[in-house]
């Protein structure tokens, strides 16, 4: 995979590389996924399980729709059951399939220190690519929708790949083929964003005022797109970030820091060194031991 | 070991295992943790048999130096202690710096300088550890939340980087001043070393009859 797609790099972490330019006619992908008409039947978990061959431990019943509880090594999306009570009393149940966003500005990407661990195709998907992985869990801190998830049998971390394998062939991803509402859709950015429009015309002319399209700014817009009844607070689908934006504790860790570590550290190297050739090494002369000598010989005597 | 005549022992065989102990943790994980810091220099991850490597034994060897650290503030804690002194020596740093110790206040057993190095690496040593177990993703990532491991990574990034500048201080200074390698490797210096960077520690030791590293006890006391 690594190596069939390289000339389809536009990032690559912890690389200064120029991204190989000729193949620039890539259309930039998303999936589009229509909250409004999920019925939450996780099609598409057991598609993506199916498709990438995971096989999660088989848990427990928790009390709740959510199954499994979480993300996992395992489990690279996961439906999410809100339910909601408006203004008037009506309940909402609210379904959100979580898993990753691929990030037009991906945190994980920025944070990874292992050259090429995390890498972002021209179409836009972020992919992780195992082999270069050293399972730090510093994607885990870039991410600003906290997904990745770093395994304890290899010590790598996980995440959905928008079935970057299919796409490069042609396919749309798993979860989008299996989906039976056609609540997944995958295509161009671009219609997905004009098909999008479409249903949010739709769920305003049903009363859903604050209809909207979930493309947030603060990452750079992403390839995972939410149409929500209620844009206006994305936070209600269980702890959608409301304006995402990659940490500030990141951005200052892995941008202000590194000049200023590297200044400092070669300032005191280089003071330490022109203090070598202007005052050189103090050393010890043969009066300081002949004077030592008398301090110790003076103590030998009695007073 | 033994040493040459009529020279003074100025660190413990003890001591000196303890210090290089620590050097050794100290080496090695700055070397693993630049690796880690920034993808200039990911290739260090290399010496340790690759990035999962260098990741894995990064915090173990942390872990070592801590207590290795620890041993040394037990044996060094009380020379360190800041005294009236200091600050007499430190107004007068250029004077050190241009090896004209002359006029300079006289030291005992560490001067100022090297109280500073000891007590940044007594702060920052388990500043990095505490920071460090919190990044510490194997075993400890589900005890705290993700901002609180974004907070703890720019601290452990910022101590480190901070902890690097005191040591190449602290290389420097023992490769600036004569016999101070020596010192810690064979671990004595000649009765002129002791006159001319820590006079006060040589009288005492000339007072109390002993040989070094510490003043005889129930010697004299010091003459000044």
């Amino acid at each position: 995979m690594a190596d069939l797609q390289s000339q389809d790099y536009i990032r690559r972490s912890a690389s200064t590389m120029t991204p190989p330019s000729v193949r620039d006619h890539e259309q930039e992908v998303a999936k589009l996924i229509d909250v409004s008409r999920c019925i939450g039947c996780k099609a598409c978990q057991a598609a993506c399980m199916e498709w990438n061959n995971l096989r999660g431990e088989v848990g427990h019943f928790e009390g709740s729709y959510d199954n499994p509880m979480d993300l996992d090594p395992n489990t690279w999306t996961v439906m999410r059951f809100t339910e909601w009570e408006d203004e008037q009393g009506n309940l909402e149940w609210l379904i959100r399939k979580d898993g990753c966003m691929h990030c037009e500005d991906p945190g994980c990407l920025k944070a990874c220190p292992s050259p090429g661990a995390i890498v972002q195709y021209a179409n836009g998907i972020v992919d992780f690519i195992s082999e270069n992985c050293i399972g730090c869990g510093y994607c885990v801190k870039g991410c600003p929708f906290n997904i990745p998830r770093i395994s304890p049998v290899d010590h790598k971390s996980y995440k959905c790949t928008l079935c970057s394998d299919r796409v490069g062939v042609g396919l749309e991803p798993a979860c989008v083929k299996a989906c039976p509402t056609g609540a997944i859709m995958f295509g161009s950015k671009s219609d997905m964003t004009a098909w999008a429009g479409e249903r949010i015309v739709d769920l305003k002319s049903r009363g859903f005022a604050n209809a909207g399209l979930y493309d947030p700014p603060g990452v750079g817009g992403t390839h995972v797109m939410y149409v929500l009844h209620h844009a206006d607070r994305p936070s209600l689908y269980a702890g959608l970030p409301n304006k995402p934006h990659i940490s500030v504790f990141v951005d200052v860790w892995k941008g202000l820091i590194k000049p200023m570590a590297l200044a400092g550290i070669a300032f005191t190297a280089v003071a330490g060194f022109l203090h070598w050739v202007v005052a050189g090494p103090n050393e010890v002369q043969p009066e300081d031991e002949a004077a030592a000598q008398r301090l110790l010989h003076a103590a030998d005597e009695p007073p | 070991m033994s040493h040459p005549k009529g020279t003074l022992t100025r660190n413990t065989t003890a001591a000196r295992i303890n210090h290089w102990l620590t050097a050794g943790c100290f080496v090695l994980l700055m070397l693993s943790g630049l690796s880690m810091f920034d993808p200039m220099l990911f290739f260090l991850s290399e010496l340790f048999g690759g990035g999962q490597w260098a990741r894995a034994v990064h915090p173990w060897i942390g872990t070592v130096l801590l207590v290795s650290y620890a041993g040394l503030i037990v044996q060094f804690w009380r020379d360190n202690l800041w005294s009236r002194d200091d600050v007499m020596w430190t107004l007068a740093i250029n004077r050190v710096l241009a090896n004209e110790e002359e006029d300079v206040p006289e030291v005992a057993r560490f001067n100022a300088g090297q109280k500073f190095v000891f007590w940044s690496m007594a702060l920052l040593v388990p500043a990095l550890f505490v920071t460090g177990v919190v990044i510490w993703d194997v075993y400890f990532s589900p005890y705290t939340t993700i901002e609180q491991q974004r907070i703890a990574v720019l601290i452990h990034s910022m101590a480190a980087i901070a902890a690097i500048i005191v040591w190449i201080t602290h290389v420097y200074a023992a490769i600036w001043v004569r016999g101070s390698v020596r010192a810690m490797t064979q671990g004595y210096v000649t009765p002129g070393w002791a006159w001319r960077h820590h006079r006060k520690w040589l009288r005492r030791l000339a007072a109390t009859g002993s040989t070094g590293p510490k003043p005889r006890a129930g010697g004299n006391t010091p003459r000044t």
